[in-house]
């Protein structure tokens, strides 16, 4: 392997994220990562990728990685700069083709939470909230995850659900009133990608990343993960994502220098 | 309408829509008089200890830093706050004891920065109340509806999750399609804070770069103080109406703050600084830092002259106003840390 082709969990992350976003489609991105995959997607194959950010940006051309989705890089040659009330409603109406989150801690059906680990009225840990990650986890029509995976966040039952996954399994999202059809659709971590099962809308190992397994997958994962027989390779990193992603998009490793 | 399930979190920032209503119709002026006046006295005469205080901007985009310092300068205490996309805003003010309970939608981080040291360790150790969860659009929408003067605001947000039982919000079956819908309760804040590149001495504001919810809020406010980073003319507004975001009757009190965001974004003007931010979290880990922060930065100046020239005058806010027109890099030291901790 040349030597330009080496790479951190981080950037196999966001380029694995990146290839998921079609162009000419909308996604909705949280801070971090999300940005990253975003950015990296809009400089290669998705040049039409229509990016939307919560404070109100549509369709900037990010420059360079915000550090807030408020950020005035956030709607840098932008189609217009907006409000919230604004573009929440026009995903509420549809207009959000992929929603695409981190999460602190994930359970089998793609509930998310970011709120608090432990009891919520004695944290262990006070975690921000929602944000906007209940809001694009009800309005987007697929929702994509990306997150670090370990028994830790992996759990069979998460503390606080934030975020709408497939809540308690198929159908549930309709019968508590969530738009038809949505939810999560990807999730991506240092080891995989995985999709949701149709009929029991649980997590399904999808692709192995280079040097992940089976095993590896399960020894880090609190849940049950569905194994199907045939399992896809996931795609690697080429050499100008990675240049993108070290030069131009995060020169100074802010997110994937971790 | 059948309530089908209903939140447990408190109920904050909610009134009749009549009461408010006539609270409008008594109190707001529709005078157009000459409002500019002192921080100090903006906040002296609008903000009462124990009021619901909502932030215009987006937590450390635009906000008024310079009427969070005088809040904290003044003693203020018992403030409720909107943690809409609270950021370096509700994290100073949690820290400096004036605000003791929050609802959340996204506070205790600084996105990419990090979590927030001083306001997770209030949240913790139960010092800060959480009235209830809510969302970014949620909360919002709640603005929504108290600017409409409506109760509520349906929504198809936060339905099945916990965010919900820990909110405000009920759920009832909506009569038109048969579907259970969320009930967003209206909120009225007390008083808004809201920072802007120009106003004219009524009041009449303009905004550039994302609105974020700033709308809804200066419209749904009881109270609400501007501060501006430059005072225009009444014709320069006038020559361009489109361009009003908020008209001069909304507006109690007119505050002029060159780089009154600092050190948070200020669009198209000056950049985050990073350096202080950084500054800001390392010593707010513990309660000792956080005092010496405030000795140094709020009680130790006599105004926000006096900060900006201990944030390093003239020569730092140049150089911040150069990297938002990515004409120089910025210097942020927890940058560097952080990569080089990561190899």
């Amino acid at each position: 392997m040349a030597d330009e082709l080496k790479y951190n969990g981080t950037e196999l992350l966001a380029t694995v994220a990146s290839r998921m976003l079609e162009d000419n489609k909308s996604v909705f991105v949280g801070t971090g990562l999300p940005v990253v995959a975003g950015m990296l997607a809009q400089k290669t194959h998705a040049p039409g990728l229509l990016i939307f950010f919560e404070a109100g940006s549509i369709g900037p051309i990010v420059p360079q990685l915000p550090i807030s989705v408020g950020d005035s890089r956030t709607f840098y040659k932008a189609v217009a700069a907006s409000s919230m009330h604004d573009l929440m409603s026009m995903c509420q109406s549809g207009y959000a083709d992929y929603g695409f989150l981190g999460a602190a801690q994930l359970d089998a059906r793609g509930n998310i939470n970011t709120t608090v680990i432990g009891d919520h009225a004695h944290p262990k840990s006070r975690l921000p909230g929602s944000g906007g990650a209940n809001d694009v986890g009800s309005f987007a029509n697929r929702l994509l995850i990306i997150m670090r995976q370990s028994r830790r966040s992996f759990v069979e039952k998460v503390d606080f659900v934030t975020t709408p996954g497939y809540l308690s399994g198929p159908g549930a999202r309709e019968k508590a009133g969530l738009a038809a059809g949505g939810g999560p659709y990807r999730v991506i971590t240092q080891y995989a990608v995985y999709d949701f099962e149709e009929e029991t809308k649980r997590m399904r190992l999808r692709s192995l990343h280079p040097g992940a397994t089976v095993e590896i997958v399960r020894e880090n994962s609190g849940f049950d993960i569905i194994v199907p027989d045939k399992v896809a390779a996931s795609p690697t990193p080429t050499a100008q994502e990675l240049r993108l992603l070290r030069e131009v998009i995060d020169p100074r490793g802010i997110v994937i220098g971790k | 309408m059948k309530i089908l399930e209903e939140g447990k979190g408190k109920l904050i920032g909610w009134r009749d829509p009549d009461e408010n209503r006539q609270w409008v119709l008594e109190h707001k002026s529709r005078k157009l008089e000459d409002k500019r006046m002192t921080a100090a006295d903006a906040v002296t005469r609008f903000v009462n200890d124990g009021d619901f205080l909502v932030m215009g901007g987006f937590g450390h985009i635009r906000v008024s830093m310079i009427l969070i310092y005088e809040l904290i300068r003044q003693g203020k205490r018992g403030l409720k706050m909107a943690g809409k996309t609270a950021v370096h805003d509700s994290d100073v003010l949690v820290a400096a004891g004036c605000v003791d309970e929050i609802e959340v939608a996204y506070t205790f981080g600084h996105e990419l920065r990090g979590l927030s040291p001083a306001s997770r360790r209030a949240a913790e150790s139960g010092k800060l109340k959480i009235a209830g969860e809510i969302s970014n659009a949620g909360y919002q929408w709640r603005f929504l509806a108290g600017m409409m003067g409506l109760p509520f605001m349906p929504s198809r947000n936060l339905l099945g999750t916990d965010t919900l039982k820990h909110s405000s919000a009920k759920v009832v079956e909506d009569p038109f399609s048969g579907k259970p819908i969320c009930l967003l309760p209206a909120a009225y804040p007390d008083v808004c804070f809201i920072h802007v590149p120009r106003c004219d001495k009524y009041g009449n504001a303009q905004i550039d770069g994302i609105m974020v919810e700033d709308f809804e809020l200066s419209r749904a406010a009881r109270k609400l103080v501007i501060t501006t980073e430059e005072i225009v003319d009444e014709d320069f507004i006038r020559e361009t109406p489109d361009r009003t975001a908020i008209p001069f009757f909304l507006v109690d009190a007119v505050v002029e703050a060159p780089f009154g965001s600092h050190p948070c974004l200020m669009p198209y003007k000056y950049y985050f600084d990073e350096e202080h931010i950084g500054e800001w979290l390392s010593v707010s880990k513990t309660d000792d830092g956080v005092k010496q922060y405030l000795d140094k930065y709020v009680f130790g100046v006599a105004d926000f002259a006096g900060y900006l020239e201990k944030i390093g005058g003239r020569a730092q806010l140049e150089h911040l106003a150069r990297v938002e027109h990515y004409q120089e890099q910025m210097r942020a030291p927890w940058v560097d840390a952080r990569k080089d901790g990561g190899k």
